[in-house]
């Protein structure tokens, strides 16, 4: 019967249990190897899920607008050409277009809520009453902002559910009164709650404004005599009118701004889909630089596991010398050495797995950031191990099948 | 049968040429017991290794049973010493850790055929062990673990052994013992016996002594 897998396992097991720290340690290696592989790559997954999750909340059919041009990742104004402020005035221009059915502008600005003693700091948005077209079935109770607000510039407020909590201590603050930037505002609905946005950022507590209450009284917005906004949602009709949309709005703004032809936009039109996979290419950039730097120390474990291994053999050439004397060939040996090479590397893998499953969890659970432990990383990290006991093992083992019988015999 | 014929064996060291074996021939019949003596670097040690198979001559003609191994590639070499060769070292060179019987099953894991338990079991039962079969090197004393070694060595029912000082780590009680259960085998069984030795009372047990000087047969 020739020397089969059963065996070859149980006489490596045998062989690394006589030097039971030894094995250890090197195990050691490969544990902590895979185990950050699988840690860190589930915190890229983690990472790339919850931005995937963040961004389809926003709704399929927007289109955002900003000004600068930001196609090659280059920041607002840095060498990425011309920036001009999209106003106000230029907001209600783009009313009507082909394929848009409702366009929110936005005014952006952190402010302080004080209600009584408690306070608490918060993203105010200044909107109009299509921001609630934009993003439908986000109030939870109270009204929203309405046109009425806007026209009058009305003190009204529509207050995200985290401050709920923070300010009002969950009681519900509908028709109670809070200072923004010390300015009396009224509350007139709560906002639902819509989950934390990863990297720790809260959804929940922006706040929103009439959109002309918060240029005149809480942001200091006006470039000359304009009124600028931070951001433009538009909402296409319907998933087949996005293109038609786009197109729409470029060319309207393009005409505004009086850029000729061949000059380079000085604002961004990006479609949900664009910043989906914008968003969706740098965490999985994330996850890949992750998975390498884990990489590498599966790779020092690696040269660990080979060290010892050229260590056993030369301890254990005696052994070798009597194998090949009553009988064993050239890849008897060779599997003898690789075997026990495997069962170090995957019974480490098993381990690491075990561990790097472990330590996501426990970091999902804290709450700092979230994590996805994927069955692709989980298969991947074993076949790394697997291939890292193959590509390493491979070495020693070869220099043991190539042994002289009788030189190994003899050998102190 | 053995048939050697003008045998040499070539070292090259750094720049000096040994030549360990200068042309020896030599015939050995079934179920000889020969002893092959010589002071140390006298090549009787190449002779052996060239005999067992461990190693290749650098010229000349050696025939095993009819069959010409001296231009053999490794791996068939391994084979004929796994069906026909035993062998039996002067430290016994069993494998720490790993019971008797499973030291006398080990040339069975590189040969085809079932019932290597059984077997093994047979092969140390003939060598008075069988009360010992799952105890380890380091439970057996010294004699037990030669005994072992020879169980090995017959596992696979070769037609030769071969031993090398089998009783060079042994106090002289034990090695009688030995070399009477050399004799006993050698008689029931008809293996063909080659002694390596430098002492000449071990060899005096041999129907026939060759004894080897500076590479060549005296």
């Amino acid at each position: 019967m020739r020397l089969n897998f059963s065996q070859n396992v149980k006489s490596a097991l045998r062989a690394l249990m006589a030097n039971k720290l030894r094995s250890a340690l090197t195990m050691l290696g490969i544990v902590i190897g895979v185990g950050s592989v699988v840690a860190l790559l589930s915190v890229g997954t983690g990472a790339q899920a919850s931005i995937t999750g963040q961004i389809s909340n926003i709704g399929a059919n927007v289109i955002t607008v900003y000004s600068g041009s930001r196609n090659n990742f280059t920041p607002s104004g840095a060498g990425g050409g011309a920036t001009a402020p999209l106003t106000y005035e230029e907001v209600q221009e783009l009313k009507g277009l082909a394929g848009v059915a409702a366009v929110s502008p936005q005014v952006q600005s952190r402010q302080t809520l004080k209600y009584q003693s408690s306070q608490t700091s918060a993203q105010v948005v200044g909107v109009e009453p299509d921001y609630a077209t934009v993003h439908p079935d986000q109030l939870d109770h109270g009204r929203f902002i309405s046109a009425a607000d806007v026209t009058n510039k009305s003190r009204v407020v529509v207050v995200g559910s985290q401050i709920v909590t923070d300010l009002f201590g969950g009681l519900d603050p509908v028709g109670k009164s809070i200072k923004i930037n010390g300015i009396l505002f009224q509350v007139i609905g709560v906002m639902k709650e819509q989950g934390s946005g990863g990297f720790g950022f809260s959804r929940d507590s922006t706040t929103y404004v009439p959109i002309t209450t918060a240029m005149a009284r809480l942001s200091n917005t006006r470039v000359g005599n304009q009124k600028s906004v931070s951001t433009i949602e538009v909402s296409a009709s319907n998933s087949d009118s996005i293109d038609t949309a786009l197109t729409a709005l470029k060319t309207k703004l393009r005409t505004l701004h009086k850029i000729g032809v061949g000059e380079t936009d000085d604002f961004t039109v990006q479609s949900q889909s664009d910043i989906l996979s914008a968003a969706t290419s740098v965490a999985s950039t994330l996850t890949v630089f992750l998975g390498a730097i884990a990489g590498i120390s599966l790779v020092v474990g690696g040269i660990g596991v080979m060290n010892i291994m050229l260590v056993s053999v030369t301890e254990r050439t005696r052994e070798i010398g009597l194998r090949k004397a009553v009988g064993a060939r050239r890849r008897d040996i060779l599997y003898q050495f690789l075997t026990e090479t495997l069962v170090l590397s995957i019974v480490g893998g098993v381990i690491g797995i075990v561990i790097g499953a472990a330590i996501s969890t426990a970091v999902s659970a804290s709450g700092v950031m979230t994590t996805v432990v994927s069955p692709e990383s989980i298969a991947l990290a074993f076949g790394f191990s697997a291939a890292i006991g193959i590509f390493f093992g491979l070495y020693p083992a070869n220099r043991a099948a190539g042994l002289k019988p009788i030189e190994a015999l003899r050998y102190e | 049968m053995i048939e050697i014929e003008n045998i040499t064996k070539v070292y090259q060291m750094g720049e000096t040429e040994v030549r360990a074996l200068d042309g020896v021939s030599l015939k050995i019949e079934d179920g000889e017991w020969v002893a092959i003596t010589g002071p140390s670097g006298s090549g009787k040690s190449t002779l052996m290794a060239i005999l067992g198979c461990l190693d290749s001559p650098t010229s000349g003609a050696y025939k095993l049973d009819g069959i010409d191994v001296a231009k053999m590639r490794d791996d068939q070499l391994a084979a004929v010493r796994n069906k026909k060769i035993g062998f039996v070292f002067q430290q016994f060179n069993l494998l720490s850790r790993t019971s008797a019987v499973e030291n006398v099953a080990l040339p069975l894991l590189y040969a085809s055929g079932n019932h290597q338990r059984d077997r093994a079991t047979a092969a140390l039962a003939a060598v008075g062990l069988s009360d010992r079969l799952g105890h380890r090197p380091n439970e057996l004393s010294g004699g037990q673990q030669q005994r072992v070694a020879i169980a090995r060595a017959l596992v696979t029912e070769p037609s030769i052994v071969l031993a090398d000082e089998p009783t060079g780590n042994l106090d002289s009680k034990t090695g009688k013992e030995i070399m009477a259960l050399f004799d006993e085998l050698h008689r029931t069984r008809g293996i063909t016996v080659i002694f390596v030795t430098h002492d000449p009372a071990i060899a005096a047990n041999a129907q026939r002594v060759i004894h080897i000087q500076d590479g060549m047969i005296a």
